[in-house]
Protein backbone atom coordinates (compact mmCIF):
# COMPACT_ATOMS: atom_id res chain seq x y z
CA UNK A 1 0.00 0.00 0.00
CA UNK A 2 1.90 3.04 -1.40
CA UNK A 3 -0.02 6.43 -0.72
CA UNK A 4 1.64 10.29 -1.87
CA UNK A 5 0.14 13.21 -1.81
CA UNK A 6 0.72 16.49 -2.93
CA UNK A 7 3.53 19.01 -1.75
CA UNK A 8 2.20 22.10 0.48
CA UNK A 9 0.36 25.08 -1.18
CA UNK A 10 2.27 28.84 -1.73
CA UNK A 11 -0.79 29.41 1.41
CA UNK A 12 1.44 27.98 3.27
CA UNK A 13 4.28 29.62 2.34
CA UNK A 14 5.53 32.05 5.73
CA UNK A 15 5.32 29.07 8.01
CA UNK A 16 7.42 25.62 8.10
CA UNK A 17 4.99 22.61 7.21
CA UNK A 18 6.62 19.70 8.41
CA UNK A 19 6.36 16.87 6.15
CA UNK A 20 5.28 13.71 7.87
CA UNK A 21 5.42 9.99 6.37
CA UNK A 22 3.41 7.33 8.09
CA UNK A 23 4.73 3.27 7.49
CA UNK A 24 2.61 0.60 9.08
CA UNK A 25 2.27 -2.66 7.85
CA UNK A 26 -1.67 -1.80 9.75
CA UNK A 27 -4.64 0.41 7.58
CA UNK A 28 -6.43 0.74 11.03
CA UNK A 29 -2.45 1.95 12.33
CA UNK A 30 -1.94 4.51 9.63
CA UNK A 31 -5.71 6.12 9.26
CA UNK A 32 -5.46 6.29 13.08
CA UNK A 33 -2.30 8.42 13.08
CA UNK A 34 -2.87 10.92 10.41
CA UNK A 35 -6.48 10.99 12.24
CA UNK A 36 -5.05 11.70 15.54
CA UNK A 37 -2.26 13.54 15.22
CA UNK A 38 -3.87 17.47 15.52
CA UNK A 39 -0.72 19.56 14.40
CA UNK A 40 -1.52 22.27 11.77
CA UNK A 41 2.04 22.86 10.82
CA UNK A 42 2.16 19.09 10.13
CA UNK A 43 1.34 17.59 7.13
CA UNK A 44 0.60 13.94 5.66
CA UNK A 45 2.64 13.77 2.20
CA UNK A 46 2.08 9.96 2.43
CA UNK A 47 1.47 6.67 3.58
CA UNK A 48 3.12 2.90 3.31
CA UNK A 49 2.36 -0.38 4.90
CA UNK A 50 5.70 -1.55 4.47
CA UNK A 51 9.82 -1.08 4.37
CA UNK A 52 10.27 -1.11 0.72
CA UNK A 53 6.76 0.73 -0.38
CA UNK A 54 8.23 3.31 2.04
CA UNK A 55 11.72 3.96 0.65
CA UNK A 56 9.89 4.24 -2.96
CA UNK A 57 7.23 7.46 -1.21
CA UNK A 58 10.31 8.67 0.86
CA UNK A 59 11.86 9.63 -1.97
CA UNK A 60 9.30 11.18 -4.07
CA UNK A 61 7.81 13.25 -1.62
CA UNK A 62 11.06 14.32 0.94
CA UNK A 63 9.81 13.68 4.57
CA UNK A 64 10.85 16.24 7.47
CA UNK A 65 9.31 13.26 10.16
CA UNK A 66 8.39 9.73 9.72
CA UNK A 67 6.56 7.05 11.88
CA UNK A 68 8.13 3.95 11.47
CA UNK A 69 6.42 -0.01 12.36
CA UNK A 70 9.15 -2.18 13.14
CA UNK A 71 7.56 -5.74 12.48
CA UNK A 72 6.43 -5.49 8.22
CA UNK A 73 6.54 -7.54 5.01
CA UNK A 74 9.23 -7.44 2.73
CA UNK A 75 11.18 -4.95 4.53
CA UNK A 76 11.09 -4.45 8.21
CA UNK A 77 11.52 -1.22 10.11
CA UNK A 78 15.21 -1.85 11.54
CA UNK A 79 16.66 -2.16 7.76
CA UNK A 80 14.34 0.84 6.66
CA UNK A 81 15.07 3.53 9.37
CA UNK A 82 18.93 3.10 8.33
CA UNK A 83 18.00 3.78 4.90
CA UNK A 84 16.28 6.79 4.80
CA UNK A 85 18.93 8.11 7.42
CA UNK A 86 21.69 7.16 4.49
CA UNK A 87 19.04 9.31 1.84
CA UNK A 88 18.93 12.19 4.55
CA UNK A 89 20.38 12.56 8.09
CA UNK A 90 18.10 14.88 9.07
CA UNK A 91 15.03 13.28 8.44
CA UNK A 92 13.30 12.86 12.58
CA UNK A 93 11.96 8.71 12.65
CA UNK A 94 9.46 8.15 15.45
CA UNK A 95 9.62 4.44 15.78
CA UNK A 96 5.72 2.87 16.62
CA UNK A 97 5.87 -0.60 17.54
CA UNK A 98 4.68 -3.28 19.56
CA UNK A 99 7.68 -4.72 20.15
CA UNK A 100 8.29 -3.63 23.95
CA UNK A 101 11.85 -4.72 24.66
CA UNK A 102 14.83 -2.85 25.84
CA UNK A 103 17.03 -4.40 22.96
CA UNK A 104 14.77 -3.16 20.01
CA UNK A 105 14.36 0.29 21.00
CA UNK A 106 18.24 0.42 21.48
CA UNK A 107 18.55 -0.92 18.18
CA UNK A 108 16.33 1.52 16.25
CA UNK A 109 17.66 4.16 18.04
CA UNK A 110 21.06 2.73 16.65
CA UNK A 111 20.48 3.10 13.28
CA UNK A 112 19.00 6.52 13.41
CA UNK A 113 15.48 6.35 15.43
CA UNK A 114 14.82 9.70 17.22
CA UNK A 115 12.11 8.31 19.07
CA UNK A 116 9.92 5.30 20.13
CA UNK A 117 6.30 5.20 21.20
CA UNK A 118 5.17 1.77 22.31
CA UNK A 119 1.70 0.24 20.69
CA UNK A 120 -0.90 0.14 22.08
CA UNK A 121 -0.79 3.85 22.18
CA UNK A 122 -3.43 7.08 23.38
CA UNK A 123 -3.73 10.05 21.18
CA UNK A 124 -2.23 12.14 24.14
CA UNK A 125 0.96 9.92 24.16
CA UNK A 126 1.08 9.69 20.24
CA UNK A 127 0.38 13.91 19.99
CA UNK A 128 3.54 14.59 22.85
CA UNK A 129 5.69 12.07 20.82
CA UNK A 130 5.11 13.65 17.55
CA UNK A 131 5.31 17.03 19.29
CA UNK A 132 9.18 16.16 20.86
CA UNK A 133 9.67 15.05 17.09
CA UNK A 134 9.21 18.13 15.43
CA UNK A 135 10.79 19.85 18.16
CA UNK A 136 14.58 18.34 16.63
CA UNK A 137 13.36 18.38 12.97
CA UNK B 1 5.67 -25.04 28.89
CA UNK B 2 4.37 -22.21 29.69
CA UNK B 3 4.60 -20.75 33.36
CA UNK B 4 2.31 -18.94 35.43
CA UNK B 5 4.37 -16.12 35.51
CA UNK B 6 4.57 -16.30 32.29
CA UNK B 7 0.66 -16.55 31.26
CA UNK B 8 0.62 -13.51 33.37
CA UNK B 9 2.48 -11.21 31.05
CA UNK B 10 0.00 -11.99 28.18
CA UNK B 11 -2.96 -11.32 30.44
CA UNK B 12 -1.08 -7.99 31.69
CA UNK B 13 -0.83 -7.26 28.24
CA UNK B 14 -4.26 -8.40 26.41
CA UNK B 15 -5.57 -6.08 29.57
CA UNK B 16 -3.08 -3.13 28.63
CA UNK B 17 -4.61 -3.55 25.11
CA UNK B 18 -8.19 -2.81 25.69
CA UNK B 19 -7.74 -0.33 28.21
CA UNK B 20 -5.56 1.65 25.87
CA UNK B 21 -6.53 0.99 22.34
CA UNK B 22 -10.55 0.17 23.22
CA UNK B 23 -10.59 2.87 26.37
CA UNK B 24 -12.68 0.46 28.00
CA UNK B 25 -11.33 -2.29 29.79
CA UNK B 26 -11.81 -6.11 29.61
CA UNK B 27 -12.82 -8.32 31.70
CA UNK B 28 -10.82 -11.38 31.60
CA UNK B 29 -11.50 -15.03 32.88
CA UNK B 30 -9.39 -17.23 34.56
CA UNK B 31 -6.72 -18.72 32.33
CA UNK B 32 -7.32 -22.58 31.60
CA UNK B 33 -5.31 -25.19 30.23
CA UNK B 34 -6.95 -26.72 26.72
CA UNK B 35 -6.95 -30.71 26.50
CA UNK B 36 -8.42 -29.63 22.70
CA UNK B 37 -7.47 -26.57 20.97
CA UNK B 38 -10.43 -24.31 21.06
CA UNK B 39 -12.57 -23.70 18.11
CA UNK B 40 -12.13 -20.19 16.27
CA UNK B 41 -14.32 -17.41 16.08
CA UNK B 42 -15.10 -15.27 12.58
CA UNK B 43 -12.05 -14.16 12.79
CA UNK B 44 -8.43 -14.50 14.37
CA UNK B 45 -4.90 -13.26 14.21
CA UNK B 46 -2.04 -15.58 14.52
CA UNK B 47 1.62 -14.56 15.52
CA UNK B 48 4.10 -17.65 14.77
CA UNK B 49 6.59 -17.45 17.87
CA UNK B 50 10.29 -18.46 17.01
CA UNK B 51 13.83 -18.38 19.48
CA UNK B 52 13.86 -18.87 22.74
CA UNK B 53 10.43 -20.06 22.42
CA UNK B 54 8.64 -21.84 19.72
CA UNK B 55 4.81 -21.80 19.37
CA UNK B 56 2.02 -19.52 18.58
CA UNK B 57 -0.11 -16.64 20.18
CA UNK B 58 -3.67 -15.98 18.53
CA UNK B 59 -6.25 -13.60 19.20
CA UNK B 60 -9.79 -14.96 17.77
CA UNK B 61 -13.12 -12.60 18.05
CA UNK B 62 -16.18 -12.80 16.71
CA UNK B 63 -17.01 -9.76 13.73
CA UNK B 64 -19.52 -8.10 16.06
CA UNK B 65 -17.15 -7.61 18.86
CA UNK B 66 -14.83 -6.33 16.35
CA UNK B 67 -16.91 -3.78 14.64
CA UNK B 68 -17.73 -2.69 17.96
CA UNK B 69 -13.92 -2.07 19.03
CA UNK B 70 -13.33 -0.33 15.53
CA UNK B 71 -16.01 1.90 16.65
CA UNK B 72 -14.49 2.86 19.38
CA UNK B 73 -11.26 3.61 17.91
CA UNK B 74 -12.63 6.27 15.43
CA UNK B 75 -12.69 3.46 12.32
CA UNK B 76 -15.48 4.21 9.91
CA UNK B 77 -14.49 1.07 7.25
CA UNK B 78 -15.97 -1.63 9.01
CA UNK B 79 -15.11 -4.12 6.15
CA UNK B 80 -13.89 -8.05 5.67
CA UNK B 81 -10.33 -6.85 4.81
CA UNK B 82 -10.68 -4.16 8.34
CA UNK B 83 -11.72 -7.15 10.32
CA UNK B 84 -8.82 -8.99 9.27
CA UNK B 85 -6.62 -6.29 9.82
CA UNK B 86 -7.43 -5.34 13.16
CA UNK B 87 -7.47 -9.36 14.51
CA UNK B 88 -3.51 -9.26 13.38
CA UNK B 89 -2.62 -6.01 14.93
CA UNK B 90 -4.30 -7.21 18.26
CA UNK B 91 -2.78 -10.40 18.28
CA UNK B 92 0.31 -8.47 17.05
CA UNK B 93 0.28 -6.00 19.68
CA UNK B 94 0.19 -8.07 22.31
CA UNK B 95 2.50 -10.69 21.40
CA UNK B 96 4.94 -7.92 20.95
CA UNK B 97 4.30 -6.34 24.03
CA UNK B 98 5.37 -9.48 25.63
CA UNK B 99 8.84 -9.15 24.06
CA UNK B 100 9.28 -6.69 27.40
CA UNK B 101 9.43 -9.53 29.72
CA UNK B 102 10.47 -12.61 27.48
CA UNK B 103 13.05 -10.26 25.63
CA UNK B 104 14.50 -9.58 22.27
CA UNK B 105 14.98 -13.50 21.70
CA UNK B 106 11.54 -13.91 21.49
CA UNK B 107 10.78 -13.55 17.93
CA UNK B 108 7.06 -12.86 16.37
CA UNK B 109 6.39 -13.27 12.86
CA UNK B 110 4.08 -10.63 10.98
CA UNK B 111 0.63 -11.78 12.07
CA UNK B 112 -1.71 -13.99 9.83
CA UNK B 113 -5.39 -13.93 9.91
CA UNK B 114 -7.83 -16.88 9.26
CA UNK B 115 -11.57 -15.70 8.97
CA UNK B 116 -14.68 -17.31 7.85
CA UNK B 117 -15.45 -21.23 8.65
CA UNK B 118 -11.77 -23.02 10.02
CA UNK B 119 -10.69 -25.76 11.70
CA UNK B 120 -9.02 -25.67 15.16
CA UNK B 121 -5.13 -24.25 15.13
CA UNK B 122 -3.06 -26.88 16.55
CA UNK B 123 -0.70 -26.76 18.84
CA UNK B 124 2.92 -27.43 17.77
CA UNK B 125 4.22 -30.56 19.40
CA UNK B 126 5.66 -30.20 22.64
CA UNK B 127 3.11 -26.93 22.94
CA UNK B 128 0.25 -26.82 25.36
CA UNK B 129 -2.65 -24.04 24.56
CA UNK B 130 -3.56 -21.72 27.88
CA UNK B 131 -7.12 -19.74 26.86
CA UNK B 132 -7.26 -16.69 28.04
CA UNK B 133 -11.30 -15.51 28.31
CA UNK B 134 -11.67 -11.94 27.34
CA UNK B 135 -15.10 -10.12 28.03
CA UNK B 136 -15.45 -7.19 26.83
CA UNK B 137 -19.06 -5.49 26.86
CA UNK B 138 -21.56 -8.15 26.05
CA UNK B 139 -18.66 -9.98 23.78
CA UNK B 140 -16.62 -12.87 24.44
CA UNK B 141 -13.32 -13.49 22.74
CA UNK B 142 -9.99 -15.55 23.30
CA UNK B 143 -6.21 -14.85 23.51
CA UNK B 144 -4.80 -18.41 23.32
CA UNK B 145 -0.87 -19.06 24.00
CA UNK B 146 0.58 -22.24 22.71
CA UNK B 147 4.13 -21.99 23.63
CA UNK B 148 6.67 -24.78 24.14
Amino acid sequence: MIRAQRTPSPADAGRRVYRLLIVDDSNIVRRRIERSQHFEDLQVVGTAGNGLDALEVFAATDPDVVTMDLTMPRMDGIECIGRMVELKPSVRILVISALADKATAVEAMERGANGFLNKPFSDRQLNEAIAELMRGA
Amino acid sequence: MLHEQELRIFVEGTTNFFEVAAQQPATLGSPYLAEVPPPLHEYTGVINVSGKREGVVYFTAPKAMLAVLLMKMQETDFSHDTMRDLVGEVANTISGNARRDFGGDFLISVPSVISGEAAAIAPKAGARSFIIPIHWRSHSAKLVVSLG
